[in-house]
């Protein structure tokens, strides 16, 4: 069973089995606007949390996607290369953004759960 | 502009009712996008009527017996020789010849003429203006109007449905159509279209017609700012600035070779020296390979890795389908089709010198 967490930079992180998949949430991707790049990691990066992780851009402006918690990417979502309006159209399913293997799960636990990142964007 | 408050426009209440993301822009709060979002925006002013409230805008009434000579001291123009109705692009220039503001400025008589200032430039413009008035016999009157802007094919269309005839009204001409109205076929976008300024109350009463009309969907800054960029049109305070000419923007088509020559403008001595020395740069549209954006501020080098310039304006443009830039770049790169580097994030984005503008202008010019 997953279990998904977010954190007040507007990112999902789905965990099952050690490893976290990682998108922006809806919200986030309203405030957006039409994404039409998405700059994905290298597989095997490793990343400690608040590195930069993925950029998305809009027609107007780069934000960074940073990572939630330590770990190595497994994957990119490659499908966004030529689609990043997935991000758009599927934020929290299609529209994910990278994989990552956990380096310490227990830095979950200072991660929101849905009610508090619901009472975070009101 | 920090801690200042941000002003809200005059008809906020209807972009709030039509559902507008907002963000601060020169001092004032605007609609940056709607829910349609920024690419069905831009596709629309496009394809059908795009309304922009662009009431941060200054609309400056100049009039008196000096007001042309004061203008053609303000400006490089010969404000006396521009027939009424006629609007001219031009700017107010510092000592250097660097650009304080463009503006469109439009004859509306004998002794009056309308100048359309950038909202973040109005104060410092009327402050100019009125500096340099104190030795013209003129008035400066900055008004106070709700400014739409209505672009695209069917504009005219919409207009004519909403009572407001354009057929005499040909690109880069305006005139007074009702009392405190004033209309200029003129633009943004680089589709047909018209400005009107007008009092609040007639705007109200405007906008329900128009927005009645399914052609007219209301359009955001985001999208504004990415139709400019694709007609190739330049933003002040990114592409031009107090530090910029004329001549190194490429923007000298806006000054008659009579001014270059005889004009008492303000500049009017350092403009003659830099066109004497020819630009060392110049203001270049830039295609960027692949799908990345090159923003304003990405440094451009040449394939042996020298500086080549710099990124004054890039984002996405919906109707190329591809990112689109502008930039400035050393004269003797800005050849169409020279091969440049634009710095992202340490990677290297291959970019070409591309013509401008991205997509073709569809004035009408009669």
């Amino acid at each position: 069973m997953a279990t998904t967490y977010f954190t007040d930079d507007h990112e999902w992180i789905r965990v099952e089995g050690g490893v976290a998949t990682v998108g922006i949430t809806n919200y986030a991707q309203e405030q957006l606007g039409d994404l039409v790049f998405v700059e994905l990691p290298e597989k095997g990066r490793k990343l400690a949390k608040g590195d930069v992780a993925v950029v998305v851009e809009s027609v107007k402006a780069a934000s960074d996607v940073y990572a939630p918690v330590d770990g190595e990417i497994i994957e990119a979502n490659e499908a966004l290369s030529s689609d990043p309006a997935l991000v758009n159209s599927a934020a929290t399913g299609d529209g994910w953004l990278w994989k990552m293997k956990l380096a310490d799960e227990g830095q979950l636990t200072g991660l929101l759960d849905e009610a508090g990142y619901k009472a975070l964007i009101g | 502009m920090t801690g200042a408050a941000t002003r809200n426009l005059p008809l906020e209440d209807l972009h709030k009712a039509a559902g507008a993301r907002f963000g601060a822009f020169a001092g004032w709060s605007m609609p940056l996008t709607y829910p349609a979002g920024v690419m069905a925006e831009h596709q629309h002013t496009r394809e059908h009527v795009g309304l922009f409230d662009i009431s941060h805008m200054k609309l400056i009434d100049v009039f008196g017996p000096d007001a042309a000579a004061l203008l053609s001291k303000a400006c490089p123009l010969d404000a006396a020789a521009l027939a009424e109705r006629q609007s001219k692009y031009t700017f107010l220039l510092n000592e250097q010849a660097g650009i304080i503001d463009d503006l469109i400025i439009t004859r509306l008589g004998a002794e009056r003429f309308m100048v359309v200032a950038n909202a973040g430039n109005a104060a410092l413009d009327e402050a100019h203006l009125r500096e340099l008035a104190t030795s013209f016999n003129c008035t400066i009157n900055p008004l106070d109007r709700v400014f739409l802007a209505i672009q695209g094919p069917d504009a005219w269309a919409a207009l004519s449905r909403a009572g407001i005839e354009t057929g005499e009204l040909v690109f880069m001409h305006g005139f007074e159509p009702r009392e405190d109205w004033f209309m200029s076929r003129s633009g943004y976008t680089g589709e047909d279209g018209f400005e009107i300024g007008l009092p609040e109350a007639d705007a109200r009463k405007l906008l329900e017609t128009l927005l009645s009309d399914e052609r007219v969907k209301w359009i955001g800054l985001a999208a504004r700012d990415s139709l400019r960029l694709e007609a190739g049109l330049c933003l002040h305070g990114q592409d031009i600035t107090a530090e910029t000419n004329p001549v190194d923007a490429g923007l000298m088509w806006a000054i008659t070779k009579d001014v270059r020559a005889n004009g008492q403008f303000v500049g009017a001595d350092a403009l003659r020296a830099a066109l004497e020395k020819g630009a060392a740069e110049k203001r270049v549209g830039l295609k960027p390979e692949g799908r990345q954006p090159v923003r304003a501020g990405a440094q451009l080098f040449d394939e042996a890795g020298n500086p080549a310039g710099r990124v004054t304006s890039g984002g996405f443009g919906p109707s190329v389908g591809a990112p689109v830039a502008m930039g400035y770049v050393s004269a003797a790169l800005a050849a169409p089709a020279t091969k440049l580097f634009a710095d992202v994030r340490g990677t290297k984005v291959p970019v070409d010198i591309h013509a401008l503008p991205f997509t073709q202008h569809r004035y009408r010019k009669g």
